[in-house]
């Protein structure tokens, strides 16, 4: 059983995120001036409770992984604050940051090159626990061996190289990397996209078996809805830099308020030819984050748009039921 | 209920399979084709077969590295030799066996009567050609136009794909372009010359779902107009389950199971197939069904290495239902029901 919705609301936050923003500046010439910013977070608030998965969905270019780089402090942000269990840590040194590091892991996409291919599977695990100085020699073989345990690797295959294993066996050595501190919460990002279908399962079963046993708490992000529906609490609709959306998993996809959720919902093919579904098509490109529409940043595509939204920014705010949307219709 | 999710569960009704399907235009028998590496011969596309006709949409499904681009690039011979080569088969477009056509004369075939959208749009464009000189240099070589009336025709096939402003487009590079864009300029190309036969490999993988959606809707409307008929390579089931008629599943170079795609959904036959739908998370929110918190189906293991293959049924170490035959010998792909193939000794048990 999932960890049960009282669980979730009597805890406090493992992270909770307020007006986080990241702008990288654009460089040119020789004297590196500044000529731009892409606003790549601007303005993005969200908490993430022991035992919960917070989804964050969007289209590619939203900054989906800048937020999740940001909230780890492993991109500077620009704005904002970051709190981890309370305290503050947005502007903490790298060494007071240090015990909050360990609490907080990350998984990457790409299980290919996000290990690296000349160590050990085991030595790649039991890195984290060499760094933080926390075990060593046969004490840190028996961890590994627990982690590889964990993750549903057998302890011969801490021998083998990244190469020796399939996608989805990669992927788990990311995650018993990223379990080797006992974290509260793990950021995965698109932990599943580059996996085989059939392969995708076993790592979704993993996380999820890992979150039922260790109340682990996920930041989920990735593009793929039906993933996201199955895995997460709650969901958080992201477009151009700006949350669009934020509600409980199943007022989202049952009772989608923001038009882009709505499109975004309406344009995920369904596995069914039984099925003929009435697409809301939304016409034209992701505008550039380098200049962003004025007002809702949705209104180039949006078919509901009106003459604020082209010049006012909506607010998120409540509908009802903690559904937070960010429209000027709502 | 919001608008959206009452359209949906009111429009559950079978989706049209549009469109009149006509003659066989394009026939793959027996093809083979092999890449020579130093851990042995690899056996990429083993004795695939199938036949397509006009107006049809044939979709290509498996598991990553089970051959389906091989299969794709082996019918516009675009196989690196060496490593690669076609050791067998036919493959006959409208009465020519392409196989044995000399290289100049494929050269008319490709971008012209066969075309391809190949699986990254990046690295099939020309990054120091203007988008125009591109398309326009397709329409030079096989259809014989000038310059400008080729030019002219750039400009109206990229209208024709939707981009924005075509006349200052062509202009570009494709660096200046976004992803849609680029993949719209593919698109553009390929289907310039009007082929009779359009490849897609994995023409939206890279592009989010509200792009593409259009994308797909673009290449079925461009179809309807032409008559083009269209072998799809995809792994996602979805687009599939919207796009195709007919689909083949491929399992470590073979084909193991064939159905119209209605079929194929509604009752799998060969485990993988089945293992493979019961293993993608569904939605099922979105159709009012219940909330999906449980296990996912897991297929356990992994594919076996192409050149060290086991001796009977190369899904038998990860398959439930695997006996002893299975292991000894490859099942027969054979008609299992009407119109429905399946490889496999306990097809549908
Ligand atoms: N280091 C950087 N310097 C400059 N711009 C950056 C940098 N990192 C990201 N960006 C820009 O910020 C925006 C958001 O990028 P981000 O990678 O967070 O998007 P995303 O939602 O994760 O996209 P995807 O789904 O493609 O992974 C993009 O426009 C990107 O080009
Ligand atoms: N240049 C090459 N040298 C050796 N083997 C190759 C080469 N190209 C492809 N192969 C082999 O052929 C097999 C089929 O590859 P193919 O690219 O057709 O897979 P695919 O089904 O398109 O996979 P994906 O879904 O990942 O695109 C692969 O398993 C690969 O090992
Ligand atoms: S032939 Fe045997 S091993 Fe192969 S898929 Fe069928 S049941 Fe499984
Ligand atoms: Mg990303
Ligand atoms: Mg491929």
């Amino acid at each position: 059983m999932p960890v049960s919705e009282m669980q979730v609301a009597m805890s406090a936050p493992v992270v909770e995120v307020r007006d986080l923003k990241k702008h990288f500046p654009i460089r040119k010439g020789l004297l590196r001036r500044t000529v731009g910013n892409v606003f790549a977070v601007d303005g993005v608030s969200f908490s993430i409770q022991p035992g919960e998965t917070l989804g964050l969905v969007g289209e590619s270019g939203c900054g989906k992984t800048t937020v999740g780089r940001t909230v780890l402090r492993l991109v500077e942000p620009t704005g904002g604050s970051i709190m981890v269990r309370g305290e503050d840590i947005t502007h903490l040194g790298k060494k007071a940051l240090r015990p909050y590091r360990r609490e907080m892991q990350i998984v990457f996409q790409d299980p290919f090159s996000s290990l690296n291919p000349r160590m050990r599977a085991g030595t790649i695990v039991g890195e984290p626990l060499k760094i933080h100085g926390i075990a060593d020699g046969a004490e840190r073989e028996r961890m590994v061996a627990r982690l590889f345990d964990r993750v549903g690797l057998r302890a011969q295959q801490m021998k083998n190289f990244p190469h020796e294993f399939s996608g989805g066996q990669r992927q788990r050595i990311s995650i018993a990397r990223a379990l080797a501190l006992n974290p509260k919460l793990i950021v995965a990002d698109e932990p599943v996209s580059a996996l085989d279908v059939s392969i995708q399962a076993q790592v979704i079963n993993l996380m999820m078996d890992l979150q039922r046993e260790e109340g682990l708490a996920y930041l989920f992000i990735s593009h793929n809805l039906a993933v996201v529906e199955h895995i997460s609490h709650r969901i958080a609709v992201m477009y151009l830099g700006r949350i669009v959306e934020y509600a409980d998993k199943v007022t989202l996809f049952t009772r989608p308020q923001h038009p882009y959720t709505e499109a975004l919902l309406s344009a995920v093919p369904v596995p069914d030819p039984a099925l003929k579904r009435n697409k809301h098509m939304v016409e034209g490109d992701v505008p550039s984050p380098v200049r962003p529409p004025p007002g809702c940043h949705f209104h180039t595509r949006c078919p509901y748009a009106i003459d604020r939204c082209r010049v006012e920014s909506p607010p998120l705010k409540d509908v009802g039921d903690g559904q937070l949307v960010a429209c000027h219709l709502r | 209920m919001s608008p959206m999710t009452a359209q949906i569960a009111e429009k559950v009704e079978a989706a049209p399979r549009r469109r009149s399907i006509g003659e066989v235009v394009l026939t793959v028998d027996d093809l083979q084709t092999v890449f020579y590496t130093r851990a042995g011969m690899v056996r990429a596309v083993d004795r695939v077969s199938f036949a397509l006709k006009a107006g049809e949409t044939l979709a290509i499904v498996g598991e990553s590295g089970c051959g389906k681009s091989i299969t794709a690039l082996s019918l516009l011979r675009l196989i690196p030799d060496p490593p690669g080569r076609i050791v067998g088969g036919k493959v006959v477009l409208e009465g020519t066996d392409l196989l044995s056509l000399s290289e100049p004369a494929m050269r008319k075939v490709r971008g012209n009567r066969v075309s391809m959208i190949f699986q990254e749009p990046m690295t099939s464009l020309n990054p120091v050609l203007t988008v125009g000189r591109q398309i326009s240099q397709a329409l030079m070589m096989h259809q014989g136009m000038s310059k400008a009336a080729a030019m002219e025709r750039a400009v109206e096939m990229l209208r024709l794909v939707k981009v924005p402003e075509p006349a200052q487009r062509v202009k570009e590079y494709p660096h200046q372009l976004s992803g849609g864009m680029r993949q719209r300029v593919m698109i553009a190309m390929a289907l310039s010359c009007n082929p009779r036969v359009l490849i897609a490999d994995e023409p939206t993988t890279a592009l989010d779902v509200t792009i593409q959606a259009q994308i797909l809707d673009l290449i079925l409307e461009l179809q309807n107009q032409l008559g083009t008929a269209v072998i799809l390579i995809t792994h996602d089931l979805g687009v599939v389950a919207e796009t195709a008629q007919r689909v083949i599943v491929m399992y470590a170079g073979r084909k193991v199971e064939e159905a119209t795609v209605e079929e194929l959904f509604a009752r799998p036959l060969h485990p993988y197939t089945r293992g493979l739908m019961a293993s993608i998370p569904r939605l099922g929110l979105m159709r009012n069904q219940t909330v999906e918190t449980g296990r996912l189906q897991e297929i356990p293991g992994m594919v076996p290495p192409l050149f060290d293959l086991p001796a009977g049924c190369a899904y038998a170490p990860r398959c439930a239902l695997a006996d002893d035959r299975c292991r000894a010998e490859y099942p027969p792909f054979e008609e299992k029901r009407d119109a429905h193939w399946a490889a496999c000794w306990h097809a549908g048990e």
